[in-house]
Parts: C-alpha cells; sequence; structure tokens
C-alpha cells in the first residue's frame, strides 16, 4: 500500500490542480466558518478532510462545489463555482450525505433522469452495479432501506466520468457492511489516478488506507496538512515501558496518553532507532494524531466546537475569558 | 454538398440511439416535475369525474325539460342547453389554477424541505433550466392538461345527453348545435392561454416565495397582500389595490372576451383588446422579475 502511494504521488507531482483556492473565507454574521483557507489539490489524490463538527469542513465543500459563496479565489477544475455551478458538475460528482436523493422517485426515473441530463453518464454502468444489489428498478427511493439509497446514489456517481469526486459523510448512519463496501468500490471500481477525490468523515478509521493526503481543520483553518507518505514517516507512536518514561517525555512528544496504565506517547520527526529502545513502537491512527493536533488549543476541544457550532457568541466569551 | 459532409449525417440519423446525443436538461426537467407532482393530472381528472356524477344525475328527466327548453327563443335555449358544459369547463379552469399556484409554491420550498435540492445540484443543471422547467408546468403543461380533460369531459356529456334523448326518440341534434365543440374547444384554447399568461405573474410570485421562504409559503404569498389591502381600506378608505388584486385574477375576462347578452354566439372573442392591454404586458414584465429573482435565489439556497 505504501508503495502503491508513493508510485501515485510520484506521478502526480507536475500532475495540474484539481482545486487551487487562496485566502477562501466564509462568514455567518459573526461566525468564521472559513478563516483564510489555502488549498492546493493534485488530480489523482484521495484527500480526507478531518474536524470536529463545525471546523469548517462542509462549507470548504460547499465553496468548492458551487453551493455557497465565498471571499478569496478559489478554482475547481479551472472554474469558479459560484458562477459556473452547472458547467463544473459535468465533472464534479458529489454525494453531500445519505439522504438528499428525492424520495418520491422510482429507481428506473431516477436512471432517466440523470441519463437525460449528464453528457458523462453511462448508464449501462449504472445497471450492471445495481445488478450486484437488491435494489428493484421499480422501487421508490422511499422504499429503499438507508443502506440501500447510499448504494444507489453510489452507483449513480460511479456512473459517471467525473474528474472530482467529493464525500461529505458518505457513510453517515451506515452499518459496517455497506461502509466497508463502499470504500471498497470506490477503490476498486471507480478510482484512478485521473480522478480526484474529497472526503470527509468521523469515521477516521476506516479511510486511513484510502487516503493519499490527510487534511485536519478546526475553526475555520487547516491545522495539518501532509500526505500519507508523510504522515507515515514523520509520526511515530511509542508505549513507553515505564522506566524510559523520563527519557521519552525528554524528546518533547506531542501528546501522551494513559493505556492501561502505561504511557502512549505520540511523536514528530523522532528517529524510530531511538524510539524503539523505550518501548513498542508503531504507526498512530489518524484519531490519535487528530486527537493529539487539536489538544493544545484548548482543554476541551469537544466543548468548545459544539459551542462554536451554534452559539458563536458563547465562543466569543469563552475566548474572551481565557484570554 | 459534397459526399464527405453527407456520410456522417446520414450516419447520424440512421443512427437512433438509446441515448441522446447531447443531454436534454429543460425537457427532462418538466417530465421530472410531472413524476413528482402527479396532482398536476390526477386532480384535474377527479373534479371531472365528479362534474361528469353530478350532470348524470342533472340528466334525471332531461328529455321533458329539453322539450320545454326548445319553446323558448333561441339565445335563452342555447343559454340553458350550454350552462352544464361552461360549467364544466369553469370548474376545470379554476381547479388548474389552484393546482398551479399550490404546484409553485412547493417547487423550490420542497426541495430544501427534503434535502434533495442538494441532488439536484449535484447534477449539470443550471438553476435557470430548472425555474424554466418549474414555470412551465403553470403556463404551458397545466393548461394542455385541462383543455384535454374539459374537451373529454364535455364529449362524455354530450354523448350521454345524445344517447338519453335517442332513447326517448327525440332528436340529439339540439345538443350538438347549441353546444358546438370543436368552436368551443377552440374558445377554450385561447381562453385558457389568455388565462395563462394573464396569470404569469401570481405564478411567478409563488415560485419566487417558495424558493425564498423558510416555512409557511401559503401565508407568506397571499398575507403580504391582504395587509396592504387592509392598510389601505382604513388609512385612506380606498381599495385600489384590492381593485387591483381583482383584476389580476379576474382582468382577462374583459380583455380577452366581448361578452353580449342578446347574441347568439357569445362570446367574442377580442385577441386586439387582449394583445393590446396594458394589464397583460405589466404583468408578465412583474413576472418575469419574479421568476429572474427566483433564479438568482435558488443559488443562495441550500436544505433548511
Amino acid at each position: 500500500m505504501p508503495q502503491q502511494r508513493a508510485a501515485r504521488h510520484r506521478k502526480n507531482v507536475n500532475a495540474m490542480a484539481t482545486i487551487e483556492a487562496r485566502g477562501l473565507r466564509k462568514t455567518f454574521g459573526a461566525t468564521v466558518a472559513l478563516d483564510g483557507i489555502d488549498l492546493h489539490v493534485e488530480e489523482g489524490r484521495i484527500l480526507g478532510m478531518i474536524g470536529p463538527n463545525g471546523a469548517g469542513k462542509t462549507t470548504a465543500l460547499n465553496a468548492i462545489l458551487g453551493l455557497t459563496s465565498y471571499e478569496g479565489e478559489l478554482k475547481v477544475l479551472g472554474r469558479d463555482p459560484w458562477t459556473n455551478r452547472d458547467k463544473l458538475m459535468r465533472d464534479v460528482s458529489f454525494i453531500a450525505d445519505v439522504a438528499v436523493l428525492p424520495r418520491w422517485i422510482r429507481v428506473s426515473q431516477l436512471l432517466d433522469y440523470v441519463a437525460g441530463v449528464h453528457p458523462r453518464f453511462d448508464r449501462a454502468k449504472a445497471e450492471n452495479f445495481l445488478a450486484r444489489t437488491t435494489i428493484k428498478r421499480t422501487s421508490k427511493v422511499r422504499e429503499l432501506s438507508k443502506g440501500m439509497v447510499a448504494q444507489l446514489h453510489l452507483a449513480i456517481v460511479m456512473a459517471i466520468d467525473a474528474r472530482l469526486l467529493v464525500l461529505d459523510e458518505p457513510t453517515l448512519g451506515l452499518d459496517i457492511l455497506y461502509r466497508k463496501q463502499f470504500y471498497d468500490s470506490l477503490l476498486n471500481d471507480y478510482f484512478d489516478r485521473s480522478r480526484t477525490i474529497i472526503v470527509t468523515t468521523h469515521q477516521v478509521e476506516e479511510v486511513q488506507d484510502v487516503l493519499t493526503d490527510l487534511m485536519f481543520i478546526d475553526r475555520g483553518r487547516i491545522v495539518l496538512e501532509c500526505s500519507m507518505e508523510e504522515f507515515d514517516s514523520r509520526y511515530l507512536e511509542v508505549m513507553v515501558n515505564p522506566e524510559h518514561l523520563a527519557a521519552a517525555r525528554a524528546l518533547k512528544p506531542m501528546h501522551e496518553r494513559p493505556v492501561f496504565g502505561r504511557s502512549v506517547l505520540l511523536f514528530d520527526r523522532v528517529d524510530r532507532d531511538q524510539l524503539e529502545t523505550m518501548g513498542e513502537v508503531r504507526r498512530p491512527s489518524i484519531a490519535d494524531l487528530f486527537v493529539a493536533v487539536m489538544s493544545p488549543h484548548s482543554q476541551n476541544v469537544a466543548v468548545s466546537a459544539s459551542l462554536r457550532r451554534d452559539e458563536p457568541a458563547g465562543q466569543a466569551n469563552q475566548v474572551g475569558a481565557a484570554k | 454538398m459534397n459526399s464527405s459532409e453527407t456520410v456522417p449525417e446520414s450516419a447520424g440519423v440512421s443512427d437512433p440511439g438509446d441515448r441522446p446525443a447531447t443531454p436534454q436538461p429543460f425537457y427532462w426537467s418538466v417530465r421530472r416535475e410531472l413524476w413528482e407532482n402527479r396532482s398536476i393530472y390526477v386532480a384535474p381528472i377527479l373534479v371531472a369525474i365528479v362534474v361528469l356524477f353530478g350532470f348524470l344525475v342533472s340528466t334525471i328527466g332531461l328529455p321533458e325539460r329539453r322539450r320545454e327548453v326548445l319553446l323558448l327563443d333561441p339565445a335563452k335555449a342555447r343559454a340553458a342547453i350550454e350552462a352544464p358544459y361552461d360549467m364544466a369547463a369553469i370548474m376545470l379552469i379554476l381547479t388548474a389554477f389552484i393546482v398551479g399556484v399550490f404546484y409553485c409554491l412547493d417547487a423550490l420550498y420542497g426541495e430544501r424541505r427534503d434535502r434533495s435540492i442538494l441532488f439536484w445540484k449535484s447534477l449539470p443543471v443550471s438553476d435557470r433550466t430548472t425555474l424554466l422547467s418549474k414555470a412551465t408546468i403553470p403556463l404551458v403543461v397545466l393548461p394542455l392538461v385541462t383543455f384535454a380533460i374539459v374537451v373529454a369531459t364535455q364529449l362524455v356529456m354530450m354523448l350521454w345527453t345524445s344517447l338519453l334523448l335517442i332513447s326517448h326518440g327525440m332528436s340529439p341534434a339540439s345538443t350538438w348545435t347549441y353546444v358546438p365543440l370543436f368552436r368551443n374547444s377552440f374558445i377554450l384554447l385561447y381562453g385558457l392561454a389568455a388565462i395563462a399568461l394573464w396569470h404569469a405573474p401570481i405564478y411567478g410570485w409563488a415560485l419566487l416565495i417558495s424558493g425564498w421562504a423558510r416555512r409557511a409559503t401559503f401565508l407568506w404569498a397571499i398575507l403580504p397582500f391582504f395587509a396592504i389591502a387592509f392598510f389601505e381600506r382604513i388609512t385612506f378608505g380606498t381599495s385600489h389595490f384590492a381593485s387591483m388584486l381583482k383584476d389580476r385574477l379576474m382582468g382577462f375576462a374583459p380583455t380577452a372576451f366581448a361578452f353580449n347578452m342578446h347574441s347568439v354566439d357569445c362570446p367574442q372573442l377580442t385577441p386586439g383588446t387582449y394583445l393590446s392591454s396594458p394589464g397583460l404586458w405589466l404583468g408578465l414584465m412583474v413576472a418575469v422579475v419574479f421568476i429572474a429573482v427566483a433564479i438568482r435565489l435558488r443559488r443562495y439556497r441550500g436544505p433548511l
């Protein structure tokens, strides 16, 4: 897997940028949803955007999809998404979340409609994909289970020859089987190096081996950005033997957490051989790194994140009080 | 034209193809509206069935009454014989108006309420195409549906009447001369077009509110007008605004038709008066503005 990713990366070093943003900013009243983000996503990448609720992920995706206005510069496949949404959508697909297919429509009507309006839709491909499911052509969307609706939407999206696919919490509320299947189909039957995928999810563990690039967003800012190769080479997690704890702490870990009475320390750019003398070294999960990166900001990220979402005034007070 | 040009052309014609070579977003968007809003044809059909049933009941004792009616002078006889046919048409036109207004009020609101706007916006269909396809429903589709159903209903009524008269040894000719179906159909088509264009700003307004309001689209659509009319009444004691509203609802009738109570051939069609009335063109301009604003609004709107 890492070699494969490396090959992908090398091939695309000089590829054109699918998304190019400079100082992307969006405010809702006094709330800053996006605080001047710079983005550069190249063709052939699978970028995971990870962040707490209300961090600005969906706002960023909406800007990329032409669903929301913004300040700053943004070009998606060379177009301005806000003024050119309909043209952009010939080359971009997205699944906003599992429940956006109209409930009244029949599966056959849905296929007719997309075939009728989309120049890059291959109906036979969608039919093939649906043939592997139990979805009946005569069913209405309202009669399908949540998992089947996700399969249906995926079948449509995979039959569209798009250059950018945007997935915003595509597997929210699905059971483990459907989630696994979802990413498997996406990687095996859809993704190739001429496409780009951006995905946001809270289920970070299931995308860890899917991504080529990783981005953490918090409070409208990018707080971490790296390729997965970089992730693998930079970050190491050590379950430190108690006798080495002081020495390990001297190497300035990013984060420390107790696990079964022992300390697990996360290091950034510390020599692996040196760490191996102190305990069991392993590759951290994205979730571990996320917690480590988010923690220094505030002692209770979760609380402030949930406050921020609905109560901008509350957050302002909190920040003011902290100062 | 040389042969190298004709070859690809004929190849294109000979290949019917299951898939259209070019996407037809407008055509499919209109079809989509018909899939979603079956009330567009179901409601008029139900009303037609009710009308037919009422007519069926009313024809008990028809042959005797018809004998009496035919003793009157031709204008009165015509009026009496034609009345149920006009009534059926009016009921169906009124139904189409109500269906049209409620369709428009939900057209942009429904897709935001059920979040499906995110799906529709993920397809290469512009907001303009979407709005124009939605405006097509009350302005073109509903009048055509109404026309077909009215003509079918009137035909059934005439056939039933004829059967009834024949079974009583009378000639059905009185019905067919006093209710000229072909001419009536033409008047109906003209009337439906005149009404649709006259009501265009009403539909445009409903679409605009549908794209703007976060809830209670019906109230937002009508309450401002009541408020203004009420305000004018208590402040200035006048009712210009109310009469303006009434003109917008009913003003097509005096401009598109000339009603002559003494003529056997009423009503007269006056397309000249209709097409030269400022009310029509002002209304159309307002409708265009409303729809343009609704197109703009849809770009800004997401799920509720």
